[in-house]
């Protein structure tokens, strides 16, 4: 096997005597899509923010395509090439869909005062240049999103909402894409259909790597090429969906079976 | 779809003639009047639905509608010519529309809160007052010195403001306003409880100190000069603060004001962008402070209290946190509405309060709410 494109060993997140992850290991090869299950509290979010900066380890490493990212600030994990959504959206409702797809950018964006300010033929052209890519990666979500690009992003329904997120998320083709429960708040239907969504974007995307923390299992089934059972922020199992739901051991501790 | 130029001009020339009317009113009657009449002005505008027209044909046309409204600064300043009092005021509200562009910038878009407005207003005076009397610097380069003094100065309170949130960065600024008030109080070399005094503005050897005279029966007020000064610095900072709100840099101040976690996730340097606008806004407070100084010829500790800078707030506040055209309206409100209203002149700290606590209920968006970003300039959708 070649180098995975995620290598983590042995994180260890503690919230004062809480042991929110107890020595995970997980390692997920380049365009591999693989789901994280597990009980509430398990540490599925934990691992998420671990691996992103936002909370701190106690012990262990992550590496991402060979490069060590344990311990750096969430931006600089950012350039690195890992994008994330979250459980609870957190778009910017006031601001325009655009605003909030190009916050996906800011790494690639021009932030130089001359551009910005003064020589605005430029900066109108970069403009037009990223509307054009937020439209057509919109448009492979939604027939509809493109055509509400400067509307705030208040004005959408939920689903739109997560379809906003999950394109702010790849709008900069990362390398790492760690989606955070995308059916929460919606309707079988409706998480029906953004799967379908993504894998269509997926299937455009070959490298693409992602990790999808759900609880509804028939996503779990229809998305992942390899599933990870969490409890007690320890690796319980791991493998094909069908051969992880058969498991015993899993459908005791997640299942809520005997 | 293009829009029309002519409602927003309207617009404009309507509120500048009712402005201009403001100004020069003496007796109380006619004030109240012009008070009501531009009450029913706004009650009709919304009852017939202008507003929405007025907006559009101004954001498709904020390059001329900018012209316009120049021009009609610079025509009602010559309507004012003879009257210091009125030229003053006119003065005062350009000038504290480029503090409250610093403050917005800060606190209306980067979210970083700043109660302590009147100090870095007092730091750019200050510093006119010294480098005007001390130095041989030209005059323009004394109001930017102010601008700088102001912003390198707030760069002591960086640190501390990295570290807190919400409140207890409230608290910071505010005890370095109150500090700063005593340090001029007990240091001497600034004048101690006296104050300063500061020289008039100077420009290609013209004094704007001395009044113009055309002939031998006339003379023109010298506050004009000074108008003309206060428009090319409200011009400027107003052109900049929108240019850069449009801009990438605008949009990272709004990410780094509405959700710090989901910004850092996206590789947003929540910390540089916070120092940015904080930075930018008291320079351009600083800038202010300095040309207000040299226009009024004083500088004292007295001018620079914690009310001065709660009055800054309001303005920012009433116009619309953030929004750069409703600062025009809000200062007008508070700088000249005291001054012609003689019966409110002893109770403006609790008016304004009230005020505050109205638009904050009924109206949490402002007077003219910032509108959602349009990065082309000018340019019909």
């Amino acid at each position: 096997m070649t180098t995975p494109l995620l290598d983590a060993r042995g994180l260890v997140v503690r919230f004062g005597g809480v042991t929110a992850l107890d020595g995970l290991d997980l390692s997920v090869a380049a365009g591999e899509t693989v789901g994280l299950i597990g009980p509430n509290g398990s540490g599925k979010t934990t691992f998420f923010n671990a691996l992103t900066g936002f909370v701190r380890l106690a012990a262990g490493r992550a590496q991402l395509a060979g490069s060590d990212i344990t311990g750096l600030e969430p931006r600089r994990i950012a350039a690195h090439g890992i994008a994330r959504t979250f459980q609870r959206l957190r778009l910017l409702l006031e601001l325009s869909v655009f605003d909030n797809l190009m916050l996906g950018q800011h790494l690639v964006l021009d932030h130089g005062p001359w551009s910005n300010l003064f020589v605005r033929r430029r900066f109108t052209a970069e403009v037009r240049r990223q509307a054009e890519a937020a439209r057509a990666l919109l448009a492979a979500f939604s027939p509809g999103l493109p055509a509400r690009l400067f509307e705030p992003a208040r004005a959408l329904t939920m689903i739109d909402r997560r379809r906003v997120e999950i394109c702010r998320a790849l709008i900069r083709d990362p390398a790492l894409l760690l989606l955070d429960e995308p059916s929460a708040g919606m309707t079988p239907d409706e998480t029906a259909e953004l799967m379908t969504d993504l894998l269509a974007v997926k299937a455009q995307r070959p490298a693409l790597t992602v990790v999808i923390i759900e609880h509804d299992m028939a996503v779990i089934e229809r998305v992942s090429d390899r599933c990870v059972v969490l409890d007690y922020g320890r690796k319980l199992a791991e493998g094909p969906y069908a051969a992880v739901a058969a498991d015993p051991v899993v459908r005791r501790a997640y299942l809520g079976e005997d | 779809m293009t829009s029309s130029v002519w409602p927003a001009l309207a617009a404009l020339v309507v509120s500048a003639v009712g402005v201009l009317a403001l100004l020069l009113a003496e007796k109380q009657w006619a004030v109240i009047a012009i008070i009501i009449a531009a009450g029913a002005a706004m009650f009709l505008a919304r009852r017939f639905d202008w507003n929405e027209r007025i907006r559009r044909s101004g954001a498709a046309n904020s390059r001329k509608v900018f012209l316009a409204a120049m021009v009609l600064v610079v025509g009602a300043a010559f309507v004012m010519r003879e009257h210091n009092f009125a030229l003053l005021m006119l003065c005062t509200v350009m000038l504290m529309m480029v503090a409250g562009l610093g403050l917005t910038l800060q606190f209306g878009q980067a979210g970083v809160v700043n109660f302590a407005g009147a100090a870095f207003f007092g730091i750019g005076a200050y510093a006119a007052a010294v480098f005007a009397t001390k130095t041989a610097l030209p005059h323009l380069l004394v109001i930017l010195a102010g601008g700088f003094f102001a912003a390198l100065i707030g760069s002591v309170l960086v640190l501390p403001l990295l570290r807190t949130r919400g409140h207890y960065t409230a608290l910071i600024t505010i005890a370095f306003g109150i500090l700063f008030k005593t340090f001029l109080e007990v240091n001497d070399a600034l004048g101690g409880p006296q104050g300063l005094k500061v020289p008039g503005f100077v420009l290609f050897g013209h004094a704007f100190n001395d009044p113009i005279e055309i002939d031998e029966e006339t003379e023109w007020s010298f506050y004009l000069a000074y108008a003309g000064l206060s428009l090319l610095l409200v011009a400027a900072a107003y052109a900049f603060v929108r240019r850069l709100e449009r801009s990438w840099i605008g949009l990272a101040f709004d990410a780094v004001r509405i959700d710090e976690t989901a910004a850092s996730a996206f590789g947003v340097n929540v910390a540089a962008w916070k120092i940015a606008a904080f930075s930018i806004g008291n320079f351009l407070i600083g800038v202010a402070g300095a040309a207000y100084a040299m226009m009024t010829g004083f500088v004292a500790p007295t001018s620079f209290t914690f009310g001065d800078s709660l009055i800054l707030v309001s303005i920012v506040i009433l116009g619309g946190l953030g929004s750069a055209l409703g600062l025009i309206p809000a200062a007008l409100v508070v700088v000249v509405l005291p001054e012609k209203l003689q019966a409110i002149q002893e109770y403006r700290f609790l008016l304004f309060a009230l005020l505050v606590i109205v638009i904050l209920l009924v109206r949490p968006g402002g007077l003219l709410p910032r509108a959602l970003r349009d990065y082309r300039v000018g340019a019909p959708r």
